[in-house]
């Protein structure tokens, strides 16, 4: 039977205690919400946090709202909230893709964005849709809070900006017109973790691409982001075969590594075809 | 609410008002008076010579009770136990450790969090050894050897088995028009039932009385083999096998882990509880399959299939555990005749050790029937391909014909019954078939890969003759005992166990049948041996086969008092009497009748009983099958495969079986379900592969994927009914059908899909990685790691 190590439980109601508690256990404390990765590693004791402080309280990160010409995403919000959200599909369409692929609907029931990318795990999807649309996040800490473009806030494989005594509070997406988005992924299986997933954003100028956001998860691109095909894109025609050669550009600057869910090639191929993809379908969208 | 369902036909299962209310008792519910909790501690290493194992700090531990090694059994005689195969298994490792995983030493503590601490305070000493984890490489000259626990043995050779007639088949393959061959690969995979294995084991050093409450298949089996091994008197265990989350042949065996809590209980004198996670029970308990297969199929230029050959490699792991008879090492792998009229077959397997987990016969394959079919519906496709024929054309025309049964098979087996092309008609029929083939032919004329892919498979289950069968010596029939209460109310005992079939609904069905009363009337007692007669479990789909069978008869010879008494009642000659549902009565003259009811209370009261009647109307039996049965059926799977990433899309399942007599016809269906499901997920996604270490790459069910709704399409069942002509029902076994037949139409339908790209098979899983470089041409093991 799988049982964790001894660790401390604290349950916050606020933001204000959450920081208070960081400070009081220090950095082998951990913050918990939907808990659906940090559990199985601690039933694993691949983790093994002093203390848990436990945040499905703390009501005030949970919100989804347009404030100026901002989405603003509280970091407890659920993934099914996420998905069920009219003002979400509305200006960005990712999300609703991305979200109907995101494990089941048990762990979307439970699990929140702000977790998503706090475990900075390189299969994740939502670090890619975020990528694709440019959003930045908000960081909470003792001395008030700083925000950072979500392209700069991941600093490795289950590395983020976050430092000891802070909390990711929010996510914030430009809302831009002109635009729309898609996300694709493939998988052995529902709820399985992607081989390969793309997201992209796209605004058009008539029939040229004003600007673009191309993310990718699972195949080893920096920050999650095709940044040589985003360059590649902007100003040229919206067609098949400008979306084409994007594909290829992100097939051969991500850099994916071997595993039992296919080899390096296979995964360099998918970040391509879904590149394309995506381009195609988030055209089309911004179209109608 | 009372139900008075009585015989045949759909019911609601009794059994599911406890389950859907969270009222099922599982072993992990089981909590006795002071009962402590054991822990495992396993080898990283597949491969690796123990220096030492320093268990002092554990031992330290304040809530630590006891720390059982390899040594402390090695004191008791225990550290090595028989398999089912007549090999031994290290309970906990002394000299090596032979598979990533391997039992080192059981920890028993007050609590699970301390047990799981004191793991990491033992210390043991590894040297690490080379690894085989390619089952191609166990008999290289160079391999190193793994079994040197035997003296004398100088390489990874378990055994060569072989059956058919190799000079016949060799000649019919001779002058056959058109020969074709393909390599193929079952892979490694796990039944992994939700619950995974476990025991509470309580030594009553009072009474001397040991009672476990585990999750096994096979109550009986394993009381015996505990007496055998342990020393234990037999009247003195007691196995209770509560409700149980799944069995699927993963809990025949008795794995390390038993034996630790039982020897935990007899040390600390408390009651002890083991309950395997779920990477232990991927790690270490009875996987399935691994079957490295070269088979050959012959036939005229016409389409005449004349013979099948294979030669097969067979990874037993570190220790051969494989379950099943005992005269049959490699199961019944050799019914790979298949559904067709061969003039000769042949097959050869060798059995080899690799540092890998033991077991091999688990996951619902009938002991192998599921790589057999595999094979032959495989080749039978290949065939077509190479003759250029349809597949159900090919298959249509080879069949066995009715006027055929009882048939006996080129390897010596006696199919009992079969319509066989009525069957696949009706299959082509609710598949529209001719249409489906015409959207293929305009699909790929527009690049799209739609495939549709066959199978028509024929199981075997229901082990077995005594005069064929035996496991470790003990033979495969099956006792029952039925009492019938004064109130005409029956308690059935028998001796197989439900991991889910049904068996308390479907063996009441049973009594109810014959005997007239509803089936609520009948209460089932199972699981608990001190409860219930004899008989070796349920696996192979042998419980309708056998104790289904044993119901039948028992509940007959309580008829058959009944008539004595109700003669006596009625002043009739038994022999004037006829029955119908619930009651005899004077032929004749309707009027003049008894209820079953009336009759056992007269059996209990003050009639004056008749000759040949004790009194009451219990009756015992055992029942000895006189053959397998053999169900049988066709399937058709569809599918769509995106050329772009390798994805596969199973758009439609047709499922048609022919099971014989079905007793409730839900239950069968529910069983196809699941084993339609289960074979979903061998085609598509599951392989416990081992990297160069010999590091196993499923341990989780990250890794090790068990399918979901969303792969699985909404099922279309078909069915026809072909009684079993020797089993007193009509009925054959159907739990294990759909395993043993689905996977192959699985994989038939996306090779189908991949026929523009010149493709003619490739091995499960067959995931997007796996079906993209087979679009590429490019060669690949799937029970080896990706790089």
């Amino acid at each position: 039977m799988q049982v964790p190590s001894h660790f401390e439980y604290e349950r916050a109601t606020g933001v204000e205690e959450v920081l208070a508690l960081l400070a009081k256990y220090g950095p082998e404390a951990r913050v918990v919400a939907g808990g659906h990765s940090l559990l199985p590693m601690m039933k694993l004791r691949l983790a093994t946090p002093d203390a848990l402080i436990d945040i499905n309280d703390v009501s005030e990160l949970s919100y989804i709202r347009v404030e100026g010409d901002e989405l603003l995403i509280g970091a407890l919000v659920r993934h099914a909230e996420l998905l069920a959200s009219p003002v979400v599909a509305e200006h960005f369409p990712i999300f609703r893709d991305a979200e109907r692929v995101i494990a089941d609907p048990i762990v979307r029931n439970r699990g929140t964005i702000g977790g998503s990318l706090c475990q900075a795990d390189p299969s994740e999807d939502l670090s890619a849709a975020f990528a694709a649309v440019r959003a930045t996040v908000v960081i909470r800490n003792a001395d008030g809070s700083r925000t950072l473009p979500v392209r700069e806030f991941h600093t490795g494989p289950y590395e983020t900006e976050v430092g000891d005594g802070e909390l990711l509070t929010e996510v914030r997406v430009p809302i831009r017109p002109g635009g729309s988005s898609a996300y694709e992924k493939v998988d052995r299986r529902a709820g399985d973790w992607p081989l390969a997933a793309a997201g992209a954003a796209l605004w058009l100028d008539g029939g040229t691409v004003a600007d673009v956001g191309i993310g990718l998860t699972a195949v080893g691109a920096k920050h999650f982001v095709a940044a040589e095909a985003e360059e590649y894109l902007r100003g040229r025609p919206a067609d098949e075969d400008s979306f084409a050669e994007a594909g290829r550009i992100a097939a051969e600057h991500c850099d994916p590594v071997a595993d039992q869910r296919g080899p390096a090639d296979y995964k360099r191929h998918l970040a391509g075809e879904l590149t394309t993809r995506v381009l195609r379908r988030a055209a089309e969208r911004a179209r109608t | 609410m009372t139900d008075t369902h009585t015989g045949f036909g759909r019911m609601h299962r009794k059994e599911d008002a406890r389950f859907i209310r969270g009222r099922g008792t599982y072993v992990d519910d089981v909590r006795l008076q002071g009962m402590l909790y054991g822990a495992v501690l396993h080898s990283p290493h597949a491969h690796a010579r123990i220096i030492s194992v320093d268990t002092s700090a554990a031992e330290a531990h304040p809530k630590v009770k006891a720390v059982i090694t390899g040594e402390t059994l090695a004191s008791l005689n225990l550290a090595w136990m028989p398999t089912l195969s007549n090999d031994v298994q290290a309970v906990l490792a002394t000299d090596k450790v032979r598979f990533q995983g391997q039992e080192v030493a059981f920890v028993v503590a007050e609590d699970h969090y301390s047990a799981r601490d004191a793991l990491e305070l033992i210390d043991v000493d590894y040297e690490p050894l080379p690894v085989v984890a390619d089952a191609r490489r166990a008999l290289d000259d160079d391999a190193p050897v793994i079994r040197d626990d035997v003296e004398g043995r100088t390489d990874n050779h378990i055994f060569d088995w072989e059956a058919g007639d190799r000079r016949r088949t060799d000649e019919v393959f001779a002058g056959a028009d058109v020969v074709v061959a393909q390599d193929m690969l079952y892979p490694r995979v796990h039944p992994a039932p939700l619950e995974t294995c476990g025991m509470v084991a309580d030594m009553d050093k009072v009474t001397g009385k040991l009672t476990v409450w585990t999750t096994t298949q096979a109550p009986h089996a394993h009381r015996t083999l505990y007496a055998l091994v342990a020393g234990l008197p037999e009247h003195k265990i007691r196995v209770i096998s509560p409700d149980i989350g799944g069995g699927f042949g993963n809990k025949v065996g008795i794995y390390p882990g038993y034996v630790c809590a039982i020897v935990g209980s007899i040390v600390t004198g408390k009651p002890v509880k083991w309950m395997e996670d779920r990477s232990e029970n991927l790690m270490t308990t009875s996987f399935a399959r691994d079957y490295h297969m070269q088979g050959e199929i012959a036939a005229t230029r016409e389409g005449k299939i004349l013979a099948v050959r294979v030669t097969t490699l067979a990874d037993h792991g570190a220790f051969n555990g494989s379950a099943q008879p005992t005269r049959f090492p490699a199961g019944f792998f050799h019914v790979f005749t298949g559904s067709y009229d061969l003039e000769a077959a042949h097959c050869e397997v060798t059995g080899v050790y690799t540092n890998k987990a033991p077991g091999g016969v688990a996951y619902a394959c009938s002991f192998r029937i599921t790589e057999a079919v595999y094979l032959v519906e495989r080749l039978v496709d290949v065939l077509a391909g190479e003759l250029g024929v349809d597949p159900a054309e090919l298959r249509l025309k080879n069949l066995l014909r009715p006027d055929q049964f009882p048939y006996t098979c080129a390897t010596g087996w006696e199919y009992d019954s079969g319509d066989y092309a009525k069957t696949l008609r009706v299959a082509l029929d609710m598949a529209g078939y001719d249409e489906l083939r015409a959207e293929q032919a305009e699909k790929r004329a527009h690049g799209e890969l739609m495939g549709i892919g066959l199978s028509f498979f024929t199981e075997a289950v229901g082990a077995g003759p005594r005069k064929h069968m035996d496991i470790l010596g003990l033979g495969m029939a099956d006792g029952a005992e039925l009492r019938v209460h004064p109130t005409g109310k029956a308690v059935l005992r028998i001796s197989v166990q439900s991991q889910g079939q049904g068996h308390e609904t479907t063996f009441a069905q049973i009594v109810s049948q014959e005997l007239g009363i509803p089936a609520d009337d009948v209460e089932v007692v199972h699981g608990d041996t001190d409860q219930t007669p004899f008989g070796l479990g349920t696996y192979g789909s042998r419980s309708t086969p056998v104790s289904g069978a044993a119901a039948a008869v028992v509940t007959r010879k309580v008829r058959e008092r009944a008539r004595l008494v109700a003669g006596a009642m009625l002043e009739a000659d038994p022999g004037d009497l006829e029955w119908e549902a619930g009651r005899w009565y004077v032929r004749g003259d309707q009027e003049a009748g008894v209820t079953i009811k009336d009759i056992a209370m007269a059996a209990h009261g003050n009639l004056e009983l008749p000759e040949g009647v004790e009194g009451h109307l219990d009756a015992t039996t055992v029942y000895n099958p006189p053959n397998l049965t053999y169900p049988y059926g066709a399937y058709i799977c569809v599918v769509d495969v995106d050329p772009g990433t390798g994805k596969v899309s199973v758009r439609r399942f047709v499922a048609v079986d022919d099971c014989g007599v079905r007793i409730n016809p839900m239950i069968v269906e529910g069983q196809v379900h699941g084993g339609l499901a289960d074979g979903i997920g061998m085609a598509l996604m599951q392989v416990m592969a081992f990297d160069d270490e010999g590091n196993h790459l499923g341990a989780s069910f990250m890794d090790y994927l068990l399918p979901t709704s969303m792969e699985c399409p909404s099922w279309e069942l078909g069915e026809t009914v072909t009684p079993s002509p020797h089993h007193p029902l009509g009925a054959k076994g159907v739990g294990e059908s759909a395993t043993v037949g689905s996977p192959v139409a699985v994989v038939n339908a996306v090779v189908d899909a991949l026929k523009p790209y010149g493709v003619r098979h490739a091995d499960m899983p067959l995931t997007p990685a796996n079906v993209w470089r087979t679009i590429q041409g490019r060669p690949f093991r799937t029970d080896l790691a990706i790089t």
